[in-house]
């Protein structure tokens, strides 16, 4: 979880700092992987935080940490069982329908089943604890050259599936009567996104863990939501807000022996305080959402 | 505003229309044509089935019997020649978007994929601009649907429907939660939009009087029937008491407001929740 590169210090002279930390292959992979899971995040975020689906995500992250450890237990690299839960999870939650007065409980629900599940798998497998951890908590220094590629390949089909539904997407987000008027298929769509979302979130876990995603997938969403109400600006914000968040992190975690993940959540949670403070909406909690009679 | 000025067929021909949800009727046996260029004022208690009837028109509903046309057509969903403004409340007023984003969602929100930056855009923008200067709202289109009034909302929404060049205007609800000020501006603009546009307008409203001098004709919803024709042969003493099958008084003022007394709402229409619709 630390940087193990025992003994680097900080020089001041930042291309030699630079240069010795990306001369590690687990450091090269570990900013690669960041910045792949940065774009995903920015752009899949920016529409969790739109569609109002923190919740969904949330939940996502957790079915993904049961399938993580079913795949530990049956000796299978832990993103297969990420991919396959969250994708079924996606699938399930899709079904529900999206106005389905119950379905923030139908989700926390099979949330706490899912963790529960976990539980069970970690402790069927015996090196636990350090695998709980790394699944909890991320272990972006542990990123192999293979975990890269599949990190590569389903980020880019996250990427490409969310340039697809771009349009009808927003629109669907936004003014959902009149999309569904004009032919858009909303009800699919929805489910296409939480399907994307799942595949965002499966490779998000990769980097800072099943309890710590809202860092990259919601935070720096919430920032550009905050600075640019232009939804093309918003997303290109949000990207480059959970690149510098987790590339920083990185770096300030290969010289001290703390979390990296810790940094990076720190950092989203500084712009985001930041972001508030600049927008002139304090710390005192935005006014709730009107409700509009009916 | 004279519906002999446009020729064609009708803009809306209804024949012994049912509308409902599965096989339970809200209302049936409705017949009207509504002539190109015609305003007219959907009427009715909550729940008579006003917004069932744009929802056929829109296609997001099949005619449960009967014959509907709609620009001499089948109603089909997506008509590009349709403008739908739904009621206000579907949108989230706090989302932070900003309202000429939600006008161009009105001309290619419905197209996949994304417009890249490297697109021409000169016709887009025009077309924008148009519409939002059509509605008045050219000082505040660009700020966020969450800072503004809801009048302003009302307008870029209506600038929406408006920016795809529609032939036929459906309206539901766009006079409520407004003040009595912004209702008659939004009447007098709507009026004048659809005059110039040569639009054929449907209005769902609660009341008659803001309408008045302003629509052709009016379409009153009530008990699982519906009544056509001119607002002073349709909102009558007699007309209204044979459509609720109960005694129904119109009380005309010496302004020409007319007051429909003796209708107890919600006993007399229970409401009756669609699918679909946002509780």
């Amino acid at each position: 979880m630390t940087a193990a590169a025992g003994g680097a210090t900080f020089s001041w002279n930042l291309w030699s700092d630079l240069s010795q930390m990306l001369s590690y292959q687990f450091m090269r992979n570990a900013f690669l992987s960041a910045a792949i899971v940065s774009v995903v995040a920015g752009v899949v975020g920016y529409n969790v935080v739109l569609r109002r689906t923190a919740f969904a995500a949330h939940a996502l992250s957790h079915v993904g940490f049961a399938g993580a450890a079913g795949a530990v237990v049956l000796g299978i690299n832990p993103v297969w069982g990420l991919l396959a839960f969250c994708l079924g999870g996606a699938l399930v939650m899709g079904s529900l329908g999206q106005h389905l007065r119950d379905r923030d409980t139908v989700i926390g629900i099979v949330l706490a089943f899912m963790l529960g599940l976990g539980v069970l798998f970690i402790s069927l497998y015996n090196g636990f604890s350090t695998e709980a951890y790394s699944i909890l908590f991320g272990e972006i220094l542990g990123i192999s050259p293979s975990d890269l590629v599949v990190t590569a390949a389903v980020g880019a089909v996250a990427v490409v599936s969310m340039a697809a539904m771009y349009r009808p997407l927003l629109f669907a987000s936004v003014d959902e009567e009149v999309a569904v008027a004009r032919r858009v298929p909303a009800r699919l769509l929805s489910i296409a996104f939480l399907l994307t979302l799942a595949l965002a979130v499966a490779v998000a876990v990769q980097v800072v863990g099943v309890l710590l995603i809202f860092a990259l997938l919601v935070t720096p969403a919430a920032v550009a939501e905050r600075l640019t109400v232009r939804p093309g600006s918003a997303m290109a914000v949000a990207v480059g807000l959970a690149l510098a968040c987790s590339w920083l992190g990185l770096a300030i975690g290969y010289y001290f022996a703390y979390p990296v993940s810790f940094f990076i959540t720190s950092l989203a949670f500084l712009a985001y305080a930041l972001a508030r403070l600049a927008t002139g909406q304090g710390i005192g909690g935005r006014r709730r959402r009107l409700t509009v009679e009916s | 505003m004279s519906p002999t000025l446009h020729s064609g067929r009708p803009a809306v021909c209804a024949h012994d229309l049912a509308a409902g949800y599965g096989d339970r009727p809200v209302w049936s046996g409705a017949t009207f044509d509504i002539e190109r260029g015609s305003f007219v004022a959907v009427l009715g208690p909550n729940g008579s089935g006003k917004s069932t009837l744009l929802r056929q028109l829109l296609g997001l509903l099949t005619p449960l019997a009967g014959r509907l046309e709609v620009l001499g057509e089948p109603p089909r969903r997506g008509n590009p020649s349709i403008g739908y403004v739904p009621q206000a409340r579907t949108l989230d007023p706090q989302i932070a978007f900003r309202g000429i984003d939600l006008v161009r969602l009105g001309l290619d929100g419905h197209r996949f994929g994304f417009r890249a930056p490297w697109q021409p855009r000169a016709r887009q923008d025009q077309a924008l601009r148009q519409a939002v200067e059509a509605v008045g709202a050219a000082s505040y289109a660009n700020r966020k649907l969450g800072a503004m009034s809801g009048g302003e909302r009302q307008r870029l929404l209506l600038a929406q429907a408006l920016v795809g060049e529609p032939e036929l205007l459906l309206l539901d609800e766009p006079l409520a939660s407004l003040d009595v000020a912004n209702q008659a501006a939004m009447v007098e603009l709507i009026s004048t939009v659809a005059a110039e546009r040569r639009l054929t307008v449907l209005l769902v409203a609660h009341d008659l009087n803001p309408l008045r001098t302003v629509i052709d004709l009016v379409c009153y919803v009530a008990n699982g029937r519906i009544a056509f024709g001119p607002p002073d042969q349709v909102v009558t003493s007699a007309v209204l008491s044979d459509l609720y099958g109960a005694p129904v008084e119109v009380l005309v003022d010496s302004r020409g407001r007319r007051f429909v007394v003796g209708i107890e709402e919600e006993t007399a229409h229970p409401h009756q929740p669609s699918p679909g619709t946002r509780p």
